[in-house]
């Protein structure tokens, strides 16, 4: 056992990576030049937390999740699951871990679900009665009850994926590297999904992480407590998504609906007001006034202003920088 | 090794196996093409036999060597070729996560393999006994229960073998199949005694466990034909086949190391379509 320290391994971080490096060499020379898919990452993910990876197709995403789980060697760096090095403790990093990919099509479809989960949790060793315990528990929580005895092969994309989610929770890892899990899937299959992962590492006081990988923006803005831009093989961005956005200095716009305003004027003049539009709509007998701040402060001036002339608010709203707006930033482009 | 290793690891054997062994149940159609079609062929054989009036032993031989074609194609086809197969269902790489030793999985598929298989080949062989009207004539239970278990174990550690180096060959292992299916029987003397080939022919042959295995269960089915037909005395057999058993086990559990190692760094082992 090459553990960095044995004791306290609890107090490691969940997730560590120093310098991690994996180059892809094609078999033959003639079949092209090697590929860069992780370059020198450095990422830290703490216990307890609900980790997003997100980057375009080819970013080096689902590399830097095989490293992790112990199905690729670096090319040069270290990576720690759990405190254990993933090269040389990957015994000690397997029992700790579990991963579910989007569109999975793992298991036998001759098998009914409940006989595919229960033969997935023996390769952890989990007594049968114990893991038809959990199965039957999570198809509950999932809505699946009705479907543990039909074979896996008549179950739908939304209902087989649920399945895989299931397989990858019921061991009971420390920590579940979730790679695009709602890919493909239905408004209703993604969010029981959603709410079960975030549950998950919600209940356990710290003791469970998660690291996803997702295409989708508003899934890790919604999850994530922390997340890593990555492109390129490089981790280009890391924080909260609160702090990530604030990392695009945009210009806000800032509408406001009122009752009919005929005096306008000054308005444009306020500080921290760039442009100032707006529309004056006779049947309805409202007027809208649009704004381009370049400092948030002006709002309070705005709507004092509004007031003061007798006008009433009827409907206000501004617009924040988003996840895909920093990713565009970092990125330089969005996702295809 | 712990207790604790150690039961984890034959849970795995027991979870891996179960699909091989509830899907005999419930895939019927296995009756019809795994008794009827393999039934055609020994009837064909055991017609020329009569027909040539070759002593009563021969359609015997057929129909043993009938019996053990189940065994052969499901070392091809259910074992050599299918951890490639689950590489391309993605089970591969979550038997790979999974913390436990490789040869877990490998067990299990034979043990699942095994217990299919010898239901179809104890169906071959008594419906060929019936239909044709075979006697035999066994006078050693105790030693072809052994020369069984040997040829078995043997034969199935062969097919471990096999299943992690036809990793290699990815999507070439369906032709490495085909290749070694008839020249097998040929070699093996699924349809003949395998003396008939000459002694250095049937002693390359008997690499493969089923020559032997198949060469001693005869002898045993069949005392009385004594030296006439045999290859080697049943003693020598079983030794071979014991030395075959620990040979292919440990080549195999060599070869998914290095295949582990090699898919690990050249990142092929979860890839599909290679």
């Amino acid at each position: 056992m090459t553990a960095r320290s044995e004791p306290g391994k609890n107090m490691q971080p969940a997730v560590e990576t120093r310098s991690l490096t994996r180059v892809f060499h094609p078999k033959k020379k003639k079949e092209g030049k090697s590929v860069t898919a992780l370059d020198g990452v450095d990422l830290k993910i703490n216990r307890g937390e609900l980790f997003g990876l997100l980057g375009p197709n080819g970013a080096g995403k689902t590399t830097l999740l095989k490293i992790l789980s112990t199905l690729l060697l670096p090319t040069t760096g270290k990576a720690f699951v759990a405190g254990y090095d993933v090269e040389k403790d990957f015994v000690a990093v397997r029992k700790r871990i579990n991963m579910i990919s989007g569109g999975e099509i793992s298991g036998y479809g001759l098998l009914t679900v409940r006989e595919n989960l229960w033969m997935f949790s023996q390769f952890y060793g989990i007594k049968s009665a114990e893991a038809f315990s959990r199965i039957d528990e999570m198809l509950d929580l999932f809505g699946m009850a009705d479907k543990k005895n039909e074979k896996v092969r008549t179950l739908s994309t939304g209902q087989r994926q649920k399945m895989n989610v299931i397989r990858g929770f019921v061991t009971d890892p420390e920590i579940i590297f979730l790679d695009e899990p709602t890919l493909g899937l239905d408004v209703n299959a993604s969010r029981v999904i959603r709410e079960y992962i975030v549950d998950w590492v919600r209940k356990k006081d710290g003791d469970k992480t998660v690291l996803l990988t997702t295409h989708y923006m508003a899934e890790a803005d919604e999850l994530c407590d922390r997340i890593a831009i990555i492109d390129g093989g490089r981790i280009l961005a890391c924080d909260t998504p609160e702090n990530l956005k604030k990392l695009v200095r945009m210009n806000r716009t800032f509408k406001l609906d009122v009752t009919f305003m005929k005096d306008k004027s000054s308005l444009g003049s306020i500080k921290g007001v760039d442009n100032f539009t707006y529309f004056d709509d006779s049947e309805k007998e409202l007027t809208s006034l649009k704004f381009v701040l370049s400092d948030e402060a002006a709002v309070s001036d705005i709507v004092s202003l509004v007031l003061g002339r007798g006008a009433k608010i009827v409907s206000l709203q501004k617009t924040e920088p988003t996840l895909e707006d920093v990713f565009i930033k970092m990125v330089g482009k969005g996702f295809e | 090794m712990t207790e604790t290793w150690l039961l984890r690891n034959l849970r795995a054997v027991r979870g891996r196996a179960y699909p091989r062994i509830v899907g005999a149940n419930r895939e019927p159609s296995w009756v019809f093409f795994d008794i009827v079609l393999p039934l055609l062929t020994v009837a064909a054989y055991a017609y020329i036999y009569k027909f040539m009036d070759a002593p009563k032993e021969f359609v015997g031989f057929v129909i043993l060597g009938g019996a053990m074609t189940a065994f052969w194609l499901n070392i091809l086809w259910s074992m050599a070729s299918q951890l490639y197969w689950e590489k391309e269902t993605g089970n591969l790489s979550l038997f790979m996560m999974a913390p436990i030793s490789r040869m877990s999985i490998l067990a299990g598929m034979a043990v699942g393999g095994l217990f299919f298989t010898t239901l179809r080949a104890a169906s071959t062989m008594i419906i060929g006994i019936v239909v044709f009207g075979i006697t035999l004539s066994l006078s050693d239970p105790l030693m072809l229960i052994l020369v069984f278990i040997v040829t078995m174990i043997a034969l199935y550690g062969m097919g471990m073998m096999f299943a992690s180096l036809y990793l290699v060959f990815g999507r070439e292992a369906y032709h490495v199949s085909n290749l070694m299916t008839e020249p097998i029987y040929l070699a093996s003397g699924f349809y003949f005694p395998v003396k008939a080939l000459g002694f250095w022919a049937a002693a390359g042959a008997s690499i493969i466990p089923i020559t032997l295995g198949l060469d001693a269960l005869r002898q045993l089915f069949y005392p009385l034909t004594g030296e006439q037909y045999q290859f080697l005395p049943v003693t020598v057999e079983v030794a071979i086949l014991a030395v075959l058993c620990v040979m292919f086990i440990g080549l195999s559990k060599l070869s998914l190391d290095y295949m582990e190692k090699l898919g690990k760094s050249t990142g092929r082992l979860t890839l599909r379509w290679q």
